[in-house]
């Protein structure tokens, strides 16, 4: 593919303007890592294999499925409570979407970068969290898990301004727009449902499912703007990041519930602040090495499950090592903390699968800081010309404000160009283009590039569409116990990609088995 | 150099015109002296105590013209031709002699070699030229006349070149061009003497010497032109005095600059120190914490990359060691070498005592939890920016706590209570919100204004009452004791500024609302 044409297909128009009529750029030291996509396919081959019946068999009061952020968290909880469980994760590494890596200079995230505070009611959370110090005996979060100000700014028209929302150049329409958004999330931040259920609440399972609020998931966030008047560029810019951000969607693919609930299940009511951001050196890295040393030997990495077969007599696993060795558990119950499309093929029926984002994060490794006009440079640099989030700076949290660094991009595949594209491109050819969506806020940033490191996210994850929601349904259908023994445990569970999310149904199938282990002793 | 016999013009033979001459010695006095004083002038300029810089490069000149004489003896022919010659070469030594010095200033440690290179060379060629133009006159004056005349223009040259230096040449032409501009007329001596001893050197050397005197005039009449722009820095006009040094770091813009009263130092364009009163600044920031803290051994010093505290902290002598950490190694480098630097922090950066780390502070405080210090002073500059606001949180002072011993005290500069009030109350809040006990105090440090710090220990204290120093200039027990008296305009106010966190800077906007107010 053309440079010209990877650029437009992956970072749109306005990139292919600042490159064109350029000389092509000096290459770049990439490396390319992503899923392991071959371990990741096998088992749907070994699948059916013969020689199963020979295999040892042992048993396990509780396998978890999955490593990710779900998996880990169920596995945490467990442990908490002192069960007998095994963790299996199919990658070498746990931690799913959340992953982190190091370098000389810092950690840095491959994908999930921050969580918002949670509120006083996610008591789970807020323990885990205070386990791991980020909260005091007093509920505040400490100063270094808090984003340090300034936390986030936006590259726009050829400067950095402070803040998210550009209100440079903003004419009174705009604002008064941005306004009157402010209040709409306002009157949703204060609606209750006749149960006292808020509109929008995290994790999703505590939102009302009021026929007028699901509603709101029929049509798309685009279409709910138009229908409302938001015609200001400048705020449909503000949604459409939002959706980008969480969802790695297009304003026009968004459930237009799923917009809300990015922005009202964060306040705490209304007319206040969205809560504050807790973010690490390796984002949410931080959160999965806390919940993976909870876990201990339990967690087996590199272990693939091919299949899940509950009967009367408990769960049978089939699992492989790397080495192609088998063997069987049987497992009194299963907690399957993996995406729909592997719990479609592992258990086949017990779910229709669900659309996924794709993403390309990208981090820049940096010898020195680049150049750039405006303000200083924020925790969270985002480019207002770009299909991309723009980066986050790993060394930001640590207070290192000179000196070599590590930017971590992100870019959402937003249509199937972009995916094809993706998949189609040369590493070198990615990393050219996300360098020079960087290169538009920081001309100078080659100079100071020693090498970039891609992570390409097939299923980064799963995307809330026009209809998630399924009626409302789609929480009790997707998180329902199968066969009497395996309980689901993932953000594809509620369809948003939250660690929240993940950490709910993490814990919540865990002591949903506790509880059935207590009833039922073995 | 050619030294093949005139061409048939034997030296008795000459014809001089004696008034050209004699003014080719006035222009050669003058030329000469004002040499000697722009070198003086640069040196005490760079190397500070302008009365010994004046005494040993007056002194230096004076030998060297001693050794140009001496060696005029030497010159057995061609007497004309070699003074065109010498006088061609005061031309470019001279005249270049300032911008070259001035470029030399950003290499402090070979500066006073090239100094003195300089004084000497033109102080050679300088001398050489009385005695072998009193030679090419000899033949047309009695001895006693050549002495008399020859001397009488000598010494009006020096008057009127001294007088011209002070009243017209350094406050209108400044040094670069005073000392391009007397290069210019040691070249059109040079070239006049071409025709004016014309019967004295050959016609081969005297067009060689013309051309080369009309090379030197043009480069010399360039670079006066392009003065400002050969070695004037572009932001010379933001600052009222010379700039003298202007050097860019990862991190800031340092310029250091010259006037009457000392030189300056600013970062980012922001005054830190001034030499005419930042012994009070210093003294204040440093000798309170010794008092208030018993047998203070182990000193952090948190900024202060000038060396001007570390100059106060080891007057005392019961420190042992000083660890300093200072993002800025450019600017350690410069205080370390540079001999204005060197004079001014007297040369601390050489003392044994000293560990020298170049990081950010709160990063090392961070990763050096085992470390504990008797005294901590923290000089950083002020709150304008995130990345400077950082160093005032509750997270920083929090983990200057822990670097304390259980006796050990923290002074922190505060910025201005006076101007900035609400800022150095929100500083003092701060360091209380960290858990520490503070006893604020000011002090009058004019170049900056009234200026503020703040004492903080684990335990509550009074404020100390006995330095343990005694002969400081600005500071003794009673003027101690009026440190901590604040006047009702500086006064903590009524409602006291919430502290300052990492999450929420509020100071830095606090900060920039109070003083973009002044």
């Amino acid at each position: 593919m053309k440079r010209r044409d990877l650029l437009r297909a992956l970072l749109g128009a306005p990139t292919l303007l600042a490159c064109e009529g350029r000389e092509p750029p000096p290459p770049l030291a990439v490396r390319m890592s992503g899923a392991n996509h071959e371990r990741g396919h096998r088992f749907v081959r070994d699948a059916d294999d013969e020689g199963w019946a020979d295999a040892p068999m042992e048993r396990v009061p509780v396998v978890v499925v999955g490593g990710g952020p779900a998996g880990l968290s169920a596995g945490w909880w467990l442990a908490r409570h002192g069960a007998d469980f095994r963790l299996f994760e199919l990658e070498d590494a746990v931690g799913g979407t959340s992953r982190s890596g190091e370098s000389d200079v810092s950690a840095y995230p491959l994908g999930a970068h921050y969580l918002p505070m949670p509120g006083a009611d996610a008591i789970e959370l807020r323990a885990l969290l205070t386990e791991m110090g980020v909260l005091d005996a007093e509920g505040q979060p400490s100063a270094t898990a808090t984003v340090r100000e300034p936390d986030e700014r936006v590259f726009y028209r050829g400067y950095w301004y402070p803040g998210l929302y550009p209100y440079a150049g903003a004419s009174e329409h705009d604002l008064a727009q941005l306004a009157r958004f402010e209040r709409l999330l306002d009157h949703y931040a204060a609606l209750r449902d006749g149960n006292g259920k808020r509109a929008f609440a995290l994790p999703l399972a505590r939102s009302s499912m009021d026929a007028d609020l699901i509603a709101l998931d029929r049509e798309s966030a685009a279409a709910f703007l138009d229908r409302k008047g938001f015609t200001s560029p400048r705020l449909r810019w503000l949604c459409d990041y939002a959706c980008r951000d969480d969802y790695g969607l297009a304003l026009d693919d968004t459930s237009a519930w799923a917009l809300l609930f990015y922005w009202v299940s964060r306040m705490e009511g209304p007319g206040s602040e969205t809560a504050p951001i807790l973010t690490w050196p390796d984002g949410n890295g931080a959160l999965v090495a806390h919940l993976r040393a909870a876990v201990g030997s339990r967690a087996r990495t590199g272990r693939v499950v091919s299949g899940v077969t509950p009967s009367d007599e408990g769960v049978e696993l089939r699992t492989f090592d790397a080495d192609g060795s088998q063997s069987r558990i049987l497992a009194e119950r299963c907690i399957l903390a993996v995406p729909d499309f592997v719990r479609a093929r592992l258990l086949p029926g017990s779910v229709e699968p669900s659309p996924y984002s794709s993403w390309l994060a990208s981090n820049l490794h940096l010898s020195g800081r680049p150049d750039a006009l405006g303000c200083e440079p924020a925790w969270d640099n985002v480019l207002y010309e770009s299909r991309s989030l723009g980066y986050v700076s790993a060394t930001h949290q640590r207070g290192r404000d000179f000196g070599p660094t590590v930017w971590t991009h992100y870019l959402p595949l937003l249509d199937d160009d972009a995916r094809q594209a993706l998949l189609d491109a040369r590493p070198a050819g990615l990393a050219d283009a996300v360098v020079s969506d960087v290169e538009r806020a920081h001309p100078t940033l080659r100079a100071d590039l020693e090498r970039v490191e891609l992570w390409r996210w097939g299923h980064a994850m799963v995307a809330p569409r026009p209809g998630f929601l399924e009626g409302g349904t789609r929480l009790a259908r997707r998180s329902a116990v199968i066969g009497g023994r395996v309980h689901p445990a993932h953000t594809d569970v509620s369809g948003v990609a939250l660690f929240e999310e993940a950490f709910f149904h993490g814990t919540r199938a865990a002591a949903e088995v506790l509880e059935a282990m207590r009833e039922a002793p073995a | 150099m050619t030294s093949q016999p005139p061409d048939g013009a034997p030296e008795e033979r000459a014809h001089v015109p004696a008034a050209v001459l004699y003014l080719t010695v006035f222009v050669v006095a003058t030329s000469g002296l004002v040499y000697e004083l722009l070198a003086g002038t640069l040196a005490s300029y760079v190397l500070g105590d302008s009365v010994f810089q004046f005494s040993t490069t007056i002194g230096t000149y004076l030998f060297a013209m001693g050794i140009g004489s001496f060696l005029s003896r030497y010159v057995k022919e061609d007497v004309a031709e070699r003074f065109l010659q010498i006088e061609l070469g005061a031309a470019l030594a001279g005249g270049l002699s300032a911008p070259i010095l001035f470029l030399g200033f950003a290499y402090a440690d070979v500066f006073a070699i090239v100094l003195y290179g300089m004084v000497v060379l033109i102080g050679i060629l300088v001398g050489l030229e009385v005695p072998l133009l009193m030679r090419i006159l000899k033949e047309r004056l009695e001895l006693s006349e050549l002495v008399a005349r020859v001397l009488t223009f000598d010494y009006i040259g020096a008057l009127v070149g001294s007088v011209l230096f002070a009243v017209v040449l350094v406050p209108e032409l400044g040094l670069n061009r005073t000392s391009l501009l007397f290069g210019m007329l040691n070249a059109v001596v040079a070239l006049v003497g071409t025709r004016a001893l014309r019967d004295l050197v050959s016609t081969r050397a005297r067009n060689t010497i013309a051309g080369v005197a009309v090379i030197v005039l043009i480069g010399l009449g360039a670079a006066f032109a392009m003065a400002d722009r050969l070695v004037i820095p572009a932001e010379q006009e933001l600052y009222a005095e010379t700039i003298v040094l202007v050097k860019q770091s990862p991190h800031q813009r340092i310029v250091l600059t010259q006037g009457r009263g000392g030189v300056q130092l600013f970062l980012d364009g922001n005054l830190q120190f001034a030499e005419v009163d930042e012994y009070r600044y210093h003294e204040a920031l440093v000798h309170p914490a010794f008092a208030a803290t018993p047998n203070p051994r182990r000193v952090l010093v948190l900024g202060g990359g000038d060396g001007l505290a570390l100059r106060e902290i080891f007057r005392h002598p019961s420190v042992e060691a000083v660890t300093m950490v200072e993002l800025d190694a450019v600017m350690t480098e410069l205080a370390a070498t540079h001999a204005s630097f060197r004079r001014l922090n007297r040369n601390a950066f050489a003392d044994p005592r000293l560990t020298l780390v170049h990081d950010d502070a709160m990063v090392w405080l961070d990763e050096h939890d085992d470390e504990r210090f008797d005294v901590i002073v923290v000089d950083f500059p002020d709150p304008r920016s995130f990345s400077l606001g950082k160093l005032y949180t509750g997270r920083f002072y929090a983990l200057a706590a822990r670097a304390l011993t259980e006796d050990g005290t923290l002074v922190v500069q505060s910025t201005s209570p006076l101007y900035a009030r609400r800022s150095f109350w929100c500083i003092d809040a701060t360091i209380r919100a960290a858990g520490l006990h503070t006893v604020p105090f000011h002090a009058t440090v004019p170049s900056f204004g009234e200026w503020g710090y703040v004492l903080a220990k684990a335990r509550p204290f009074d404020p100390p009452e006995h330095l343990t120093l005694e002969d400081l200039r600005f500071l003794n027990d009673e003027a101690l004791g009026h440190l901590f008296v604040f006047p009702n305009d500086m006064a903590r106010p009524a409602d006291p500024p919430p502290p300052n966190r990492l999450d929420d800077q509020r100071l830095v906007r606090l900060y920039e609302e109070e003083w973009s107010r002044l």
